[in-house]
């Protein structure tokens, strides 16, 4: 008789936007095997973009992601402007930089608090989406909108940033940087969290290759890629700044990219701002001749590629779309199977795809029957951090 | 290595069984090969040059498909979309290059659902997107699949 159970993650969870379903196979405490089904959020975005006009495919695909509601509209925006050679003013340009920096500030904070919270450390998920509030007042200010900012057109961007709102931006990111510092010590300098995430989930940088693996997740395997630096685009060949990478490829190693690259953020913000030349935000092209057009952006969590096609008419005959998780999520299956249910969850997260679905864990036997339910899932990690915290004893 | 070395380098290799090479601007170009060509050439752009497996697009022409597989050579800043054209409307299939490339695992699979198209030796195309009660034959993507209109005044 097989003692192996069946996982299933998934797929709805009211307080998340991507559904997702995964199995995990486990024997014992310790995982053989997972499977991934998604498609529960999908919404045929690609079919309905064809059939709307340019500049409304951009309100669109902005749609896609609530956190990555500046990275789609760029990537969407750069293909059209690739397709017709559109040439953006260099004020444009800085702003755009200065949203998509924005963004991968709220987004890894978002991400250092869930993964406290996966392990039990609480303080740091209140801490983590408390400070995060302070970059969503800066979106609020700059483009009226907390999220879905509809900042990005083709040809520039729809908003300026105001000379008054200056000098509340960078009042509100030297607040920021100083509670950052808090939350990097915080985390970075713990002893249980070096025992408890280093070795765990670990993404080789040949695997990381093999998958073709984008962002922080193949930053922290050694792979240096960074689409802001080898694919230029926005204003970041004009600031100078670093690309964040790890060698270990474990959790740990991957919490390290996302919260110094929030560093490189702040930076790549003040020099935009410092640099920004005065003139118009807008080229206001006409039409979009026939062609067709690559654009890609450095997403927080990876490369978002956009592929479009026009035929000289209003709409795009073709319009793809890929998100960083579609190639980060694969890697899932090699860096779980073999680890134990406990780290299943930290390892899931620490690809940063939408936590839906790690909180909806149920583990059930042969008649599908409920034996741990989600919150029991949580509860082991958090338990296994209290067990660690007790060895080494630290409160 | 710039655009054009990377060009020479595939033609090279490849002499007349590449139909096209296009060349948009100083980091984007495309090359149209034969469907039957595709392992070859990923696994020449993919485990000797190098690049990095973006992504694949299938686009229905109407008297055809195409699917364009995007490759990165993120050191230079360069994509390069390998366009291989499928004549056949009815049953197109093109060789699976999940044999070259892990990546292409899940999109091999949504090309599949999507668009009808085959891929020849991947063992692994069940369903990624569409429900599981989807009617067969029905392929959302393609050009012929008209959205069904939503009547606002029913429930």
């Amino acid at each position: 008789m097989s003692h192996k159970a069946t996982i299933p993650i998934g797929p709805y969870h009211p307080l998340q936007e991507e559904p997702e379903f995964y199995k995990l196979v486990v024997e014992g405490e310790k995982v053989v095997d997972v499977d991934v089904r998604i498609g529960y959020n999908h919404r045929g975005i690609e079919k309905i973009s064809e059939s709307k006009s340019f500049d409304q495919s951009i309100f669109i695909v902005e749609r896609i992601c609530g956190i990555c509601s500046s990275s789609h509209p760029i990537a969407c925006v750069q293909a059209i402007e690739d397709i017709g050679d559109i040439v953006v003013p260099e004020r444009a340009l800085h702003i755009r930089s200065i949203i998509q920096e924005l963004e991968r500030l709220h987004s890894h904070m978002l991400w250092v608090g869930l993964a406290g919270h996966f392990l039990g450390y609480n303080t740091v998920f209140m801490w983590g989406w408390k400070y995060r509030e302070l970059i969503c007042d800066i979106m609020e200010t700059v483009t009226g909108n907390r999220q879905n900012y509809a900042m990005h057109k083709v040809g520039g961007v729809r908003r300026d940033i105001e000379k008054e709102h200056v000098p509340y931006i960078l009042t509100r990111l030297d607040e920021f940087l100083h509670h950052l510092d808090m939350i990097k010590g915080s985390v970075l300098d713990d002893p249980v969290l070096h025992v408890r995430l280093k070795g765990v989930g670990v993404l080789t940088m040949e695997d990381a290759i093999g998958y073709s693996a984008l962002g922080p997740t193949a930053r922290a395997s050694g792979v240096n890629i960074d689409v802001r630096r080898d694919h230029p685009y926005a204003a970041y060949d004009r600031v100078k700044w670093n690309v964040i990478t790890q060698k270990e490829g474990d959790v740990f190693a991957k919490a390290v990219v996302r919260i110094l690259e929030m560093y490189e953020s702040v930076s790549i913000i003040r020099q935009c701002l410092d640099k920004m030349p005065a003139g118009p935000i807008d080229s206001n092209p006409k039409d979009i001749p026939p062609g067709e057009g690559i654009g890609n952006a450095e997403a927080p969590r990876g490369e978002v590629f956009h592929y479009v096609r026009s035929d000289g008419t209003n709409s795009p005959v073709r319009h793809k779309v890929r998100a960083p998780t579609y190639m980060n999520f694969p890697t899932f299956r090699q860096t779980v199977v073999g680890e134990t249910v406990s780290d299943a969850t930290i390892i899931l997260a620490a690809i940063d795809p939408c936590y839906c679905c790690t909180e909806r864990m149920l583990i059930v036997d042969s008649e599908d029957k409920e034996i741990l339910s989600a919150q029991d899932l949580i509860r082991l990690s958090q338990e296994k951090t209290l067990k660690l915290k007790e060895k080494m004893r630290v409160k | 290595m710039t655009l054009d070395e990377l060009l020479k380098k595939i033609t090279d290799r490849f002499g007349n069984r590449i139909l096209k090479v296009y060349k948009k601007n100083e980091r984007r170009a495309y090359v149209d090969i034969y469907p039957k060509d595709i392992v070859d050439l990923t696994k020449y752009v993919f485990n000797e040059l190098g690049l990095r497996f973006n992504i694949a697009s299938a686009v229905d022409d109407f008297d055809g498909f195409e699917i364009l597989y995007h490759f990165a050579l993120d050191a230079a800043g360069i994509i390069i979309s390998i366009r291989a054209i499928l004549k056949d409307k009815t049953d197109p299939h093109i060789d699976t290059i999940t044999s070259v490339t892990r990546s292409a695992w899940w999109i091999e699979r949504e090309i599949h659902e999507l668009f009808g198209i085959g891929f020849n030796g991947n063992q692994d195309l069940r369903p990624l997107l569409l429900p599981d009660d989807w009617p067969k034959g029905i392929y959302p993507l393609r050009k012929s699949f008209v959205v069904p209109k939503r009547d606002s005044r029913k429930a």
